[in-house]
């Protein structure tokens, strides 16, 4: 008996060396930890629980037979973080590369129809050097059964996946339709095409790094969601977007006990509004003054960073918030930023995360570029993510509202739930001095009538009043009040039920 | 006597001296009338007075410099007496003269006074007749090598030898003994005309190690003048005061008592009416020569109240008012000691280089008053979310702690700056701290060059010792500990963690050195090994989201500000700043094998170092530049900064031009080989 027992360690052994010690070597080398090494970062300490430790390819052609590791490149299974389930698959590099094979993506597909059964996030590190090319159409076969395991899974579990090495060609589809993408700066990069292929058929030289980078998927493309230092610094701040995230769409986000009080006044808040309207100033500070402990975990922070989007906790419990950034491009809306948060609003309403939107904006930003890009549809999917969304939603103006940016905006119309204003809110068309330059064209001469028409207008709509008559904004409330009065609206909304019209998809502006 | 000197007094000036003004005021039952420009709309001074009297836009000149402004100020609002504060109005004899013609009365001295000490000859002059020690020196020029020997012989070696258009130590020079002074009048007066084209050169003393130490004085109107003691300031940067205290570690009584009776002799000989002090400089053998006399109040003078015990500001509104002071110089004393801390809105990481900007977070320490021997006083006009402009001095607060001895008070102001949250622009409290703790400051040894002798390369933060790092990694591992505790409650897990977390082994990575700590939590209570020591029970009460850690370590007491950072937190404490990561024994071993990564190379970059505008370029893309050549010209706080070429490059790219706005760390040029 005990040699039986035995051979099942030396098994488990063999296994944990992957592709053994030079490659594991090879990969610290590069700065890299190993499949393994990456889940105990992730993981619980000791919580890891293995499947398909032994799975192996069934390929023979290349020579492939005689090379044989047990787990076929990738390691799954399931663990706990704060001792909240999750699903994992960690591919091994120092396995054929990471390479997808058939069984590779087997074992991938095992853990997530669990995960969907059982109702527990997914986290993929991807590490891969692509298809098993020694499998030809059966790798493909394989990527495309992930692929629709991954638009199953979408909506009813978070999915969330870590690029940790190379992930290129068709292996970046799988990361491309999950929640949230990170980055590892300086050791991954992702592509559809690389650098060779690109040089070949545009003549453009470049490199992995430029082409597909964490730099350049955090700022340029919006392919990823964030990039952090190293493997550590990652795997850690997963953990802690981890603790935000409801375990499926089927529960409520999580509830963390805080010292924080309900009720704690920010008198700095009542000053943070510049006397002068194009003056700009940090919308970030209310969002940490706002938040349970100051603690913002932000989505997308280097790119349209026109408009903030990211997780706060009030009274413990998880709040996504959108805000605009009046530090950047005045904070208006132009394509990367309605897409940035309409994509941002989607999540949160799948997973049942109520929405706090706070609302600087001076309109959309005009122009060829944004016109021929195609705001008009891309402005929409914000506001048909608002509009569909029936999670709590909470809105505060603190400056503008103008035109229809301000609709867009989680205004009432849309059904926003409660809408706040402070008192330096100005909801209006436009700004007066647009205003009074279009209604009093004929006076446009005379710089002084002109003067105090817009002086006129400013007195009749440069506060929040006008709406408020309308019930469009439920109170005025003072800045230094914000936390409060938003936490006590969440905390009323948390009964709220609506029964949205049945169909079988919405079809949003793509 | 609880008399009312006044009924409504206008304090002529902004910030925290205002408010400091309108307290004592309030306390006296006076009404009082703030006056403001455009940028003070809502400051505290406006708010803590009873009347407002806006007096124009933001540049002083346009606004608190306006003498019938504040006239006008004074007849809307019936203030029959005005307080000028420092700096602004307070020493022009003209407005004190304007005021007087309306019938108003200048808490201050009478504008004889101002101008006698206004001008430095004069004021010298009137010293010397009044028998105060003056700095030896020739008052004309130098013919030639014999007569400056001459000369140097009658001062007294060692003597300065200096050019009449000298700057910057060119033309500069030291001389012990006639040999020395031959020489030096030679090289002084050669360097001199290459240098600036003219060669007039002249002799004084030369002060050794000179420590900046004033008298302050109070006098009235019926011949009473009293000395309330000294303070030193020899902490200074660029001429500016830093930190002072009182009394001095310096004087002896006897020296004490000679500097109090001339400075009383000088405002007596100028009939000085109100509170004044008299600037000496202090060489090491204890001589003492007079500097100047500051007819007004000081920026210091909390030091002096704190030691005395009278408040200088009541007692310069009851002198202005006309009373005969109650004190006799038999009711001053000196009772403990007392250290002012000036916060400047300066980035000490960036040659202390103003920094303006919205005060996103201001906690200053709770002010307390004789609690254990310790009384701390915190005199601001600034609250969390004011603005620190370009406009104004850039002084934030003056922290001051007193107790019974220079130690405990350094040591109270060290744990009161620790306790100082700053945020939203740079700031000197990293400066200050790591002040607090320098050997030589806390032995008293100072200069008026402490600054540039100690900090010669600039400010550079304390590097920890031994002591300092097992305490930051204990203080890490205990956070983290209460952290990862508290979140292991978060809802729906199935697997507590709790029971696991009662006995932790943590990992402390700080400053490339690595700490064991383990951690027995019983309730709360954390017995607490350091890489395998014992270090007894420690105590926090700190929970997650504090931005404070008090930290009770071997029966003393610690305060860490605390700001969390992936991995870990930052923690500083008595200007130590570090970045300290926390880890499992197995994570730290993982997190041993990630490359260290080296921040971006910017030594081809020139960075805009502060926020401002760009009032000229110096060269084109394609030029050659030498180290020390002038590249551009940024526009800051009204201070013109040249920025300079560190070494030989040729410009590659120049981004900005002339009027651009830039931000802090903004490229401004680039650089080729």
């Amino acid at each position: 008996m005990q040699d039986i027992l035995d051979q099942l360690e030396e098994r488990r052994a063999q296994a944990r060396l992957g592709g053994g010690q030079r490659r594991i070597d090879a990969q610290h080398a590069k700065g890299k930890l190993t499949a393994r090494e990456r889940l105990d970062v992730l993981l619980d300490e000791g919580s890891f629980e293995e499947y398909d430790m032994y799975k192996a390819h069934r390929c023979v052609d290349f020579g492939m037979a005689s090379q044989q590791y047990p787990g076929d490149g990738v390691i799954t299974g399931w663990g706990t973080i704060n001792g909240r389930p999750v699903y994992v698959f960690s591919q091994d590099f120092t396995v054929f590369g990471g390479s997808l094979s058939e069984t590779h993506a087997e074992k991938i597909c095992k853990i997530m129809d669990l995960a969907v059964q059982n109702g527990a996030p997914l986290i993929g590190l991807n590490d891969s050097g692509g298809a098993r090319i020694q499998e030809g159409v059966a790798s493909l076969g394989g990527y495309a059964e992930v692929f629709w395991r991954n638009v199953q899974a979408s909506g009813v579990i978070p999915q969330i996946s870590v690029i940790m090495g190379p992930c290129a060609g068709g292996a970046v589809y799988s990361p491309a339709m999950t929640d949230f993408i990170f980055m590892v700066r300086d050791t991954s990069y992702m592509f559809v095409t690389g650098p060779d292929v690109v040089k070949t058929v545009t003549n453009e030289v470049v490199t992995a790094e430029e082409l597909g980078g964490a730099s350049t998927h955090t700022k340029k493309s919006s392919v990823a969601d964030g990039a952090f230092d190293n493997d550590i610094e990652t795997l850690l701040e997963i953990r802690r977007l981890f603790d935000f995230l409801p375990l499926s769409s089927r529960e409520e986000p999580p509830v963390l006990p805080t010292h924080d009080e309900q009720g704690r006044l920010e008198m700095s808040l009542d000053t943070l509004i510049p006397d002068n309207p194009n003056k700009p100033y940090d919308m970030k500070e209310v969002i940490l003054k706002v938040a349970d402990e100051g603690e913002f975990f932000e989505i997308q922070q280097d790119h349209a960073r026109n408009i903030l989007c990211g997780f706060i906790r009030l009274n413990g419990s998880t709040v996504g918030v959108v805000a605009n950034q009046p530090m950047v491009l005045a904070g208006c809306l132009d394509i990367d930023s309605a897409k940035k948060a309409g994509r941002f609003v989607r999540f949160c309403d799948a997973f049942n995360i109520p929405i706090l939107t706070l609302v600087d904006v001076p309109g959309f930003l005009p122009g060829t570029s944004q016109e021929y890009g195609g705001i008009i549809k891309h402005g929409a999917k914000l506001l048909f993510a608002y509009a569909e969304a029936t999670v709590p939603k909470v809105t505060v103006i603190t400056r503008k509202a103008y035109g229809g940016a301000y609709d867009v905006m989680a205004s009432k119309h849309i059904r926003a739930d409660v809408n706040y204003a402070w008192p330096t809110a100005q909801i209006a068309v436009m700004g007066a001095k647009g205003a009074t330059e279009i209604l009093y064209r004929s006076e446009l001469g005379d710089p002084d009538k002109i003067a105090a028409r817009t002086k006129e207008y400013e007195d009749r709509f440069a506060n929040p009043f006008v709406a408020a008559q309308r019930g469009f904004i439920d109170e005025v409330i003072m800045p230094h009040s914000t936390r409060r009065r938003v936490l006590r609206a969440f905390e009323m909304l948390k009964t709220k039920k609506v029964e949205p019209p049945k169909k079988k998809h919405d079809n949003i502006p793509l | 006597m609880t008399t009312k000197p006044f009924q409504k007094i206008l304090i002529a000036n902004r910030g925290e001296i205002a408010c400091r003004v309108i307290a004592s005021a309030q306390k006296m039952g006076i009404a009082t009338v703030a006056v403001y420009s455009d940028a003070d709309r809502n400051a505290e001074h406006v708010k803590m007075a009873d009347e407002a009297v806006h007096i124009g836009p933001p540049p002083a000149a346009q606004s608190y410099l306006l003498a019938d402004r504040i006239i006008a100020a004074c007849k809307q609002t019936g203030a029959e007496a005005v307080h000028p504060g420092y700096g602004f109005l307070s020493e022009r004899a003209s407005f004190c003269e304007a005021l007087e013609k309306e019938g108003i009365t200048f808490i201050g001295p009478k504008p004889k006074a101002i101008e006698a000490m206004g001008d430095k000859i004069t004021s010298k002059k009137i010293a010397a007749d009044a028998g105060v020690s003056t700095v030896p020196g020739f008052m004309g020029l130098i013919e030639d090598a014999d007569h400056a020997v001459k000369i140097a012989g009658e001062i007294g070696y060692p003597v300065m030898i200096k050019a009449s258009a000298g700057g910057g130590g060119k033309g500069m020079r030291i001389a012990w003994n006639d040999a020395e002074a031959r020489e030096g009048f030679d090289r002084s007066k050669s360097e001199a005309a290459s240098s600036f084209g003219d060669d007039r050169i002249f002799i004084e003393k030369f002060v050794e190690e000179p420590r900046h130490i004033e008298i302050q004085v109070l006098a009235d109107a019926h011949g009473t003048c009293l000395w309330l003691n000294e303070r030193e300031c020899s902490i200074q940067r660029r001429n500016q005061k830093v930190v002072e205290e009182a009394p001095s570690p310096f004087l002896d009584a006897e020296t004490r008592k000679a500097m109090g009776e001339q400075s009383v002799a000088l405002a007596k000989a100028v009939d000085y009416q109100s509170a004044g002090t008299v600037e000496f400089i202090v060489d090491k053998h204890r001589n003492f020569y007079f500097l100047e006399m500051n007819t007004r109040l000081q920026v210091e003078h909390p030091v002096t109240e704190l030691i005395t015990g009278i408040d200088l500001v009541e007692q310069m509104i009851r002198i202005a008012a006309g009373e005969k002071l109650a004190l006799t110089q038999d009711d001053v004393t000196i009772n403990g000691w007392a250290i002012e801390s000036r916060l400047y809105a300066e980035d000490p990481y960036r040659n202390f280089l103003p920094s303006i900007g919205r005060l996103t977070r201001y906690r200053p320490p709770a002010e307390i008053r004789n609690v254990d021997g310790v009384t701390l006083r915190n005199d601001t006009g600034v609250t969390e979310g004011s603005e620190i402009s370009m406009f104004y001095d850039p002084m934030i607060a003056k922290l001051c702690t007193h107790a019974p001895d220079r130690l405990p008070a350094i040591d109270a102001m060290a744990e009161a700056l620790d306790r100082f949250e700053l945020e939203g622009i740079g700031h000197n409290i990293p400066f200050l701290s790591a002040l607090m703790g320098h050997p030589r400051w806390r032995e008293g040894r100072l200069s008026t060059g402490f600054i540039a002798e100690e900090y010669p390369d600039g400010f550079a933060p304390t590097e920890p010792d031994e002591a300092a790092l097992g305490e930051f990694a204990v203080a890490a591992a205990l956070l983290s500990h209460i952290h990862s505790e508290r979140n292991a409650w978060i809802s729906g897990a199935r697997f507590p963690q709790a029971e696991r977390r009662a006995q932790e082994e943590k990992v402390v990575r700080l400053a490339g050195a690595e700490r064991r700590v383990s951690i027995d939590d019983t309730d709360g209570s954390f017995a607490v090994h350091l890489d395998g020591a014992s270090r007894g029970v420690v105590y926090t009460g700190w929970a997650p989201g504090d931005t404070l850690a008090e930290v009770e370590l071997d029966d003393r007491s610690l305060v860490f500000k605390v700001r969390a950072i992936a991995g870990g937190f930052n923690l500083s404490h008595h200007g130590v700043d570090l970045d300290v990561r926390v880890y499992s024994p197995r994570v730290a071993a993982l997190a041993a094998l990630m490359p260290e990564k080296v921040a971006p190379d910017t030594s081809n970059l020139l960075l805009c170092p502060m926020p401002g505008l760009v009032v000229s370029i110096a060269v084109k893309e394609g030029d050659t530049v030498e180290a020390g050549q002038t590249l551009a010209v940024i526009e800051a706080m009204k201070m013109e900064n040249v920025l300079k070429a560190e070494k030989r490059a040729v410009v590659s790219k120049i981004p900005v031009a002339a009027g651009d706005s830039l931000a802090v760390d903004e490229v401004i040029m680039e650089f080729g080989e």
